[in-house]
């Protein structure tokens, strides 16, 4: 019903909200001084990029009143800065559009951006680089803006290769390890399989339309077949696969937690990692109109959850807990968003929500590698409750606000989303409730072991350390604020939010009472509610006192989830196999190639070749006889094509 | 039958012989470029040793100079029309892609030019002496040949004669005018000479074996329609009263001849060997004004002469692209001399042109174009920071010399940088722009085969990424080796190069319209 409706609002920016390029120019201009000055600005570089963040944010919440003050209808402005490409029928303006939507994101993006930058000032204190960290971060920040803020295609694909290749840079600047080449590497491909499935959905929008501006495109909908709509909605979902690390191109997200901590809570928590769900969210036009692909990115959806939950129960590795645990987290996204109608204003809920309390779970994670030489395994933590207070606190709201007990903000924004799954007709319903109903719990068991062993417990922790200390201010008041986040943000957000994203955005009107298809809501509440007590409980009873320090044998559902549910097995087998017979052969056909190796890349990728060396003589005679016999081919084709 | 008769004096002289019309004005670029290298050959003769490079460098300058404005000029007058008897189309592709060479072998020039990098400049004094010989250790102290500047001149003037050429005799006389020069320039490399002479020695043999197949093409197609000219073989294709056997084996054997000059696959071998063979400055000349020069023949060839084969010439001709994209692309993964990636991304870029050219549109045409401009400064300026590192045997191309760079120049890692993700086709640089341009154009069409192809050029672009960026993380994150090379503090005219090069990267990425409606109102060949 939607798509065909879809108007095209007149609404050029005027007044204060024409200025609302500011956004992105403001942190992209103070990064680009950061890195410009040099060593010169060493010395206050990071209190620029902390303000230009913060001056970003103060004009987020200035635009967005503004438009929270127009009526309903109106609520959109867009701006066309200049032609970018104009070649015959494709024409690209470099526009932007500011709408309840990007609204939402720019005050998530800046507001949490904000206090990790302002936390990043006190991890990154003894760093020597801190003020090329801090340019690379409002770069960052300034490349995500643009993504949320375009008003076609195009704006939004430069933007989402801007935080791709700021975050593969940003990841990679960090690497000590020799792990390094392997899990940037991975990120690396993962992300390039979801650029191409963006890249050729644009691709095929402007074939068939003739435009890529989302006005035009979803003005048109009703213009696709329905094969088209399900290609695009695939090789959008792809896309969004790739950049929120969803099922199947899962497997980087975890291990480009390697970077400093504020990195991963800025781009792997709150901001970079939610491009998927923006995309799919600003794409529900598409969406509403192909049932098939909505089913299929509801399916993705569930699957990740559960993937990212039973997977997070047998790391030891704080951060990789907290990663699987956002691929989980995305993954009650991509089911809202797969849900269509009202659900897509809950996955933006849960979105928010989860902004708030992941960023604060990482930065507190951040806080206890701090006091305990940046160790990170959960077996040597414990008992940490007496030395660190503050973080003690605002990691358990941040905890409790994940496993979603009420009145915190996960119980407001996850539980809508079970409730709505099981409102899905047919056996699809009992099957999606039923899996997001087991992520709830799972979450809640391995949440409350991370929690557990961590804070509570006897002392587990390794010779060096003496005395544990609590971080300073600069770090602990951001910790502070996000707790508030986390336990208020929900109750306070869940209705105006909705009010706000549906009927502009999502064109569902307000008042409509979905029907209960399976289960009352009542029933759904207390069910999620229980289960998630249960996996606390179950959680707190086992890990109470302790766990050994040694892996311990386990059966094989462990020994998978240990290993990534195979991910990286399949992921080998699938990718990089293939990838590298096929390069073996063509080097095998091509006359010469091959001069050494240079490094773990070239090894994966050209591994062997150096056997195949000697069949590349670089002779002039293999030269010529491979030409003849291109031309003879050549010709042998036109007189078949012609004549055949 | 009353077999062939001898024609009498009388009948000779009744046949009408008149000149063709020539129109000077049209064909200025070209004869000011072919009068200055000749000028430069007695520059050569007859000027005194120590003030010929410069002599000759500022001749060079200007001539192209000239050439520029002698472009520009009839640009303005709006000139459309066949001249020197229909061997000649001065149309809006001949001016744009003269104009293109015209500016782009401006900036090659400055490459060609410096001297400051090394002593005596990057070309050999006498390249005919033996390598290791007595003579050879003395020359190793003596200035390098002057002749390279002439040597560029005929063959830019050749380029320009090319994309002109409307019919194929004409483009084979042009084909052979560029393509002799580069052979000899490649050979003329100071360092590591063996490779360079073997370099081109195979560029020889290669260019003698592909211009052997062009001939053979021009003769059949000649059979088939009586006549060279490109008009001439548009009609004869209509009317088809000869056997089209004639037509497809002479269309795949003139093509097999400008297929190799772009480096199509499987016409590519020669390309990594004599790219990195070559001296620097000459690859990055072959690189941008070869691929513009070599691709605005073909342009013309298959929009003018064969627009009618159309839909015979789709299916061969987009396999050979495919084929180019990812055998480009992939090969690309595996290098380890940074000349030679660069050689393979040459490659897959000729690939995608195809796919522009293959859409057979207006918005093809000059998509293409837009490409070939816009790549021509990309890839120039690519070669010009490969001058830059050096150790002491000269250029480090090995990538492995290339780790940690950004820690030792960081000015110059960052604008490589700036290149390699030009290349790899990142937002708000050209390499973006061109690349959307040409598949949008090929989108615009709407059919299968267009649409097939540019779903491979964007997974192979995807591939391509991946080298381009390799280097990148080896620059800045990699420890550098026991003994890295040194960067070169450009000299006036590689720093003038570069700015051009990097400037035009981003300008043509951020504000590509006033460069895509020139090429849009230049696309229309006459015929």
């Amino acid at each position: 019903m939607h798509a065909s409706a879809y108007e095209v609002l007149a609404s050029a920016a005027s007044g204060t909200l024409s200025s609302f390029w500011l956004l992105i120019v403001i942190p992209a201009a103070s990064g680009g001084i950061l890195l410009l000055l040099g060593r010169r600005a060493d010395r206050w570089g990071h209190l620029l990029g902390c303000a230009s963040v913060g001056v970003a944010f103060v004009l987020g919440l200035v635009y967005f009143f503004q438009l929270g003050g127009l009526p309903a209808t109106d609520r959109r402005a867009t701006l066309d800065l200049f032609t970018f490409i104009q070649v015959a029928a494709l024409k690209v303006d470099f526009g932007l559009l500011f709408d309840p939507l990007s609204a939402v994101f720019v005050l998530l993006i800046t507001g949490v951006g904000f206090l990790i930058h302002v936390y990043a000032v006190g991890y990154m204190a003894d760093d020597p680089k801190r003020r090329t960290f801090f340019a690379y971060f409002n770069i960052f920040v300034a490349a995500m803006l643009l993504l949320v803020l375009g008003n076609n295609y195009v704006m939004l694909y430069i933007g989402w290769e801007g935080v791709g290749l700021a975050s593969y840079l940003l990841i990679s600047f960090w690497y000590t390890r020799p792990s390094a080449a392997t899990a940037g590497k991975k990120a690396f491909i993962m992300n390039r399989v979801g650029d191409a499935g963006l890249a050729i959905a644009i691709f095929v929008m402007f074939a068939n339309l003739h435009t890529v501006s989302y006005d035009g495109v979803f003005a048109n909908v009703d213009r696709f077949t329905s094969g088209t709509t399900l290609a695009l909605g695939l090789l959008l979902l792809i896309g969004a696969c790739g950049k929120s690390g969803q099922f199947p191109l899962q497997a980087w997200l975890p291990d480009a937690m390697e970077g400093p901590t504020p990195v991963s809570a800025l781009i792997h928590a709150a901001t970079m990692v939610t491009a998927g769900v923006y995309l799919i969210a600003r794409s529900n036009p598409i969406f509403d109109a192909n049932p098939t692909a909505q089913a299929v990115v509801a399916a993705v959806g569930a699957v990740t959850l559960l993937i990212g939950c039973i997977i997070g129960c047998a790391k030891d590795d704080i951060k990789r807990v907290l990663a699987w645990s956002t691929v989980s987290q995305i993954g009650y996204m991509f089911l809202g968003v797969g849900l269509g109608g009202g659900a897509y204003a809950l996955a933006i809920i849960h979105l928010l929500a989860h902004g708030f309390f992941k960023a604060g779970l990482f930065l507190g994670a951040g806080s206890v590698m701090h006091a305990m030489n940046d160790q990170v395994d959960i077996r040597r933590f414990g008992g940490l409750w007496k030395y660190m207070k503050i973080t003690w606190i605002t990691f358990g709201v941040g905890w409790l606000a994940i496993i979603g007990i009420p009145p915190l903000s996960g119980f407001f924004s996850k539980e809508p989303i079970i409730a709505e799954a099981f409102d899905r007709p047919g056996w699809a319903g009992w099957v999606l409730g039923f899996a997001a109903l087991l992520g709830a719990g799972l979450t809640a068991f391995y949440m409350t072991r991370l929690f557990v062993l961590t804070f509570h417990g006897p002392e587990r922790w390794t010779d060096d350390i003496k005395h544990p200390h609590e971080s300073p201010p600069v770090m602990t008041v951001p910790l502070m604020l996000l707790a508030i986040g986390s336990a208020a943000a929900g109750a306070l957000m869940a209705t105006p939010v909705q009010d706000w994203l549906n009927p502009t955005v999502f064109g569902v009107e307000g008042g409509e009472v979905p029907e209960h298809v399976h289960l009352s809501h009542t029933v759904v509440t207390i069910l999620s509610i229980a289960i998630t007590v249960l996996g606390g409980l179950l959680g707190w009873w086992l890990f109470r006192n302790g766990t050994s320090l040694q892996e311990q044998p386990a059966g094989p559902v462990v020994t998978a989830a240990r290993k990534n549910l195979y991910g990286d097995t399949v992921n080998e087998t699938v990718f990089e196999k293939p990838g590298t017979y096929l390069t073996r052969a063509l080097v095998y056909f091509d006359n010469k190639g091959i001069d050494g190796l240079v490094n773990g890349l070239a090894a994966a990728v050209g591994g062997g070749s150096g056997r195949l060396r000697r069949a590349q003589t670089g002779f002039v005679r293999s030269y010529a006889l491979s030409m003849l016999g291109g031309a003879l081919l050549v010709a042998v084709a036109f007189l078949v094509v012609r004549l055949g | 039958m009353n077999g062939f008769t001898i024609a009498t004096p009388a009948q000779v002289l009744a046949i009408d012989v008149r000149l063709p019309d020539l129109d000077y004005a049209a064909m200025a670029p070209m004869l000011v470029l072919f009068g200055a290298a000749c000028l430069g050959v007695l520059v050569d003769a007859f000027a005194p040793r120590q003030s010929r490079h410069t002599i000759q460098f500022a001749l060079s300058f200007i001539a192209l100079t000239v050439a520029l404005l002698a472009v520009i000029r009839e640009a303005r007058v709006g000139s459309r029309e066949l001249t020197a008897d229909v061997a000649l189309a001065i149309d809006g592709p001949t001016l744009f892609l003269q104009g293109t060479l015209a500016v782009l072998g401006i900036v090659a020039l400055l490459l060609v030019g410096e001297r400051a990098l090394e002593k005596g400049g990057p070309f050999v004094s006498q390249a005919a002496i033996p390598v290791g010989s007595e003579a050879d250790r003395r020359q190793a102290r003596e200035e390098g040949a002057t002749e390279v500047f002439p040597l560029t001149l005929f063959a830019l003037s050749g380029m320009m004669l090319f994309v002109a050429a409307n019919d194929l005799l004409t483009m084979f006389v042009a084909l052979e005018v560029f393509s002799l020069p580069l052979y000899l320039l490649c050979a003329l490399a100071r360092r590591r000479r063996l490779v360079s002479q073997e370099a081109a020695l195979k560029y020889f043999l290669l260019g003698a074996f592909a211009s052997a197949f062009f001939i053979f093409g021009m003769a059949l197609l000649y059979g088939f329609a009586g006549t060279v000219s490109f008009g001439g073989i548009h009609d004869a294709a209509l009317l088809a009263t000869t056997s089209p056997l004639l037509l497809f084996t002479g269309l795949a054997m003139v093509a097999v001849g400008l297929l190799f000059k772009i480096a199509a696959v499987p016409f590519h071998v020669w390309t990594p060997d004599v790219y990195q063979g070559a001296p620097t400055s000459v690859t990055a000349f072959m690189a941008a004004c070869t691929k513009v020069a070599a691709f605005g023949g073909l342009l013309r060839v298959l929009y003018v002469a064969f627009d009618r084969a159309r839909w015979d010439i789709e299916p061969v001709i987009g396999t050979i692209a495919i084929l180019t994209m990812l055998v480009g692309a992939i090969l690309a993964v595996t290098q380890t001399d940074i000349k030679r990636l660069l050689a393979y991304s040459s490659i897959a870029n000729a690939g995608y042109l195809l796919v522009g050219a293959l859409a057979f549109s207006k918005e093809g045409l000059s998509s293409a174009m837009f490409y070939l401009a816009a790549y021509g400064f990309t890839v120039i300026a690519a070669f010009a920071v490969i001058t830059l590192v050096r150790d002491d045997d000269g250029e480090a191309t090995h990538l492995s010399r290339w780790a940690g760079l950004g820690r030792e120049a960081p000015l110059v890692a960052g604008v490589f940088t700036f290149l390699m993700l030009a290349f790899a086709g990142i937002p708000l640089t050209s390499g973006f722009t061109s690349k959307f341009a040409v598949f949008g154009a090929a989108l615009g069409v709407g059919e299968a085969w267009p649409v097939a192809l540019v779903i491979v050029g964007v997974v192979t672009s995807m591939i391509l990424a991946f080298p381009y960026l390799r280097v990148v993380v080896m620059m800045w994150l990699s420890e550098p080796a026991e003994q890295s090379p040194t960067v070169a503090i450009p000299g006036a005219f590689t720093s003038a190069a570069l700015m051009v090069g990097v400037l035009a990267t981003l300008l043509l990425g951020v504000f590509p319209s006033p460069v895509l409606d020139l090429a849009d109102r230049a696309a229309e060949f006459i015929r």
